[in-house]
């Protein structure tokens, strides 16, 4: 098979890949606040919420979640479609890894700032979305971008309940032609770009976030 | 109104097993300037800690202008201090920290016009207009777009003032403010407070290290040590003639060796 079939057939799985990465990241990053949030909350009940679901999801091996949002659901009747169940499982677990970087994240600005705030008479929740998260913000986007790349190799997953991905295609293509090194070499070259994406998206974000601030000292 | 801004009755505070503060007394008239000295561990940062609600009690009372600030009355009965409560007395009082503790991600105009906007809902032309008031009171009104890293520690400082200032408080907490400058920019920070001092609009409580500025601008200084008052009074009687040994010893102490004890 000529390269350029190879080609466009890649390049279609690529756009598969991406969308699913696309619609992921902002599940991912919504259960990541929701969770990390929760995880600093004071009371119990949401920080125990937050830790059930994080150690679920991080606990377990996230092709058989995804097996048992795709598979296993319909059986209690609640069935969705290939990407949803993608979406879903990957969204929810690369969002529990997330929670950490959150929680980390907001532990990480120094209690003067709060006491600041404090002293300024900002309410809580002022105080949290003014003063503290703003700072953490920074501080968390060079994790989140290693949790984007392993998010994108995670989408390698969704081949494996009939979504023709990125994987699946090449996998499919190896099959038929037998052209594994280009097949597989072109394979290599798509996820990375896609990261590499990616990485630049969030440092040129971290570089915004952190407008005037600067690592050490006192501020 | 009040004759006392603040009142310490039997306060108690611990931590965990530790009692820093037993049956602990002190008034403060309004628009008294209060100095407190003492050696590290003494209890001065706490006792403002308190006033600034960034510390429980553990008995006993504190008012501030004749209200109390760690209690509120319902239905008869005084409970425990709610968030609506803290938040109604705090706009009384004002802080400015020893590691200044500027909003690093703020320019130092947003850093002063935070809060007057967003707490007590000034409109952001009046905001703006005040802090560029108070930054020219602090001598800074060319640093309003600048951000916290780019300022040197004095500027910091004096920026810290301005934000704190900008929410009108009639108590002004200033805790070892230029412990964490170096020598030659401590006198900037100084002369921003002598100031606010001479206005006589503020009550103030400072601790400090810096013996011959609260001895000019103090209408008492207290000595603390070990979470008590062992000695106030006015400061030249302080001192010239300590009765307490504890005192003496502390005084003599900075005159040895000044910068040991910060
Ligand atoms: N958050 C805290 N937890 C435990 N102990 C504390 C805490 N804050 C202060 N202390 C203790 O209380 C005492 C007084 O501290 P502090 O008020 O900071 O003293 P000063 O400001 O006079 O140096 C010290 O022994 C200190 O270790
Ligand atoms: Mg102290």
């Amino acid at each position: 098979m000529p390269v350029t079939e190879i080609l466009t057939a890649l390049v279609g799985g690529a756009v598969i890949t991406m969308k699913i990465v696309v619609m992921a990241l902002p599940l991912a990053t919504l259960m990541a606040f929701t969770a990390g949030l929760m995880r600093i909350s004071e009371h119990r009940s949401l920080r125990w919420l937050a830790v059930i679901y994080v150690e679920f999801f991080r606990g377990t091996s996230a092709l058989i979640q995804l097996y048992w949002i795709y598979f296993v659901l319909p059986l209690f009747g609640l069935s969705i479609d290939a990407v949803t169940a993608g979406v879903a499982a990957l969204g929810l677990n690369i969002g529990a890894y997330g929670s950490e970087v959150v929680r980390g994240g907001l532990l990480s600005v120094d209690k003067g700032q709060t006491e600041a705030a404090i002293a300024l008479n900002f309410t809580p929740r002022q105080r949290l979305w003014r003063i503290i998260l703003p700072q953490a913000l920074v501080g968390m986007m060079p994790p989140f971008g290693n949790l984007a790349i392993e998010l994108v190799k995670a989408t390698s997953l969704v081949s494996l309940i009939t979504i023709a991905d990125l994987t699946y295609r090449a996998k499919s293509l190896a099959d038929m032609t037998l052209q594994v090194e280009q097949i597989f070499g072109l394979v290599l070259v798509f996820y990375f770009l896609m990261a590499q994406a990616l990485t630049l998206g969030i440092r040129a974000l971290e570089k915004r976030l952190g407008k005037g601030m600067q690592r050490g000292g006192l501020s | 109104m009040s004759e006392f801004a603040i009142e310490f009755e039997n306060v108690t505070k611990k931590f965990g097993d530790n009692v820093l503060f037993e049956d602990f007394n002190l008034q403060i008239r309004q628009n008294e300037v209060v100095s407190i000295i003492g050696s590290s561990g003494s209890g001065k940062s706490t006792l403002l800690r308190i006033l600034m609600t960034l510390e429980n009690i553990d008995g006993g009372k504190v008012l501030v202008n004749g209200e109390p600030l760690w209690h509120r009355l319902h239905n008869g009965i005084w409970l425990p201090a709610d968030e609506r409560h803290l938040h109604r007395m705090r706009g009384q009082l004002g802080m400015v920290f020893q590691h200044f503790n500027l909003f690093p991600h703020m320019t130092v105009l947003r850093n002063i016009t935070e809060a007057p906007i967003y707490v007590l809902g000034q409109s952001r032309e009046s905001a703006r207009a005040q802090a560029h008031d108070l930054l020219r009171m602090v001598g800074l009104e060319d640093k309003a777009e600048a951000y916290p890293a780019e300022l040197s520690g004095g500027q910091k400082q004096r920026v810290g003032i301005a934000r704190a200032l900008a929410m009108k408080p009639s108590i002004l907490l200033l805790d070892e403010i230029t412990s964490a400058l170096d020598p030659e920019l401590v006198d900037e920070v100084l002369e921003v407070i002598r100031k606010l001092a001479a206005e006589d609009a503020f009550t103030m409580i400072l601790v400090t290290h810096e013996m011959y500025f609260a001895r000019e601008i103090s209408d008492r200084v207290c000595f603390f040590d070990a979470g008590k008052v062992v000695e106030e009074g006015p400061p030249e009687r302080i001192f010239n003639q300590p009765e307490h040994e504890r005192t003496r010893a502390f005084l003599s102490s900075f005159l040895k060796a000044p910068s040991s004890n910060t």
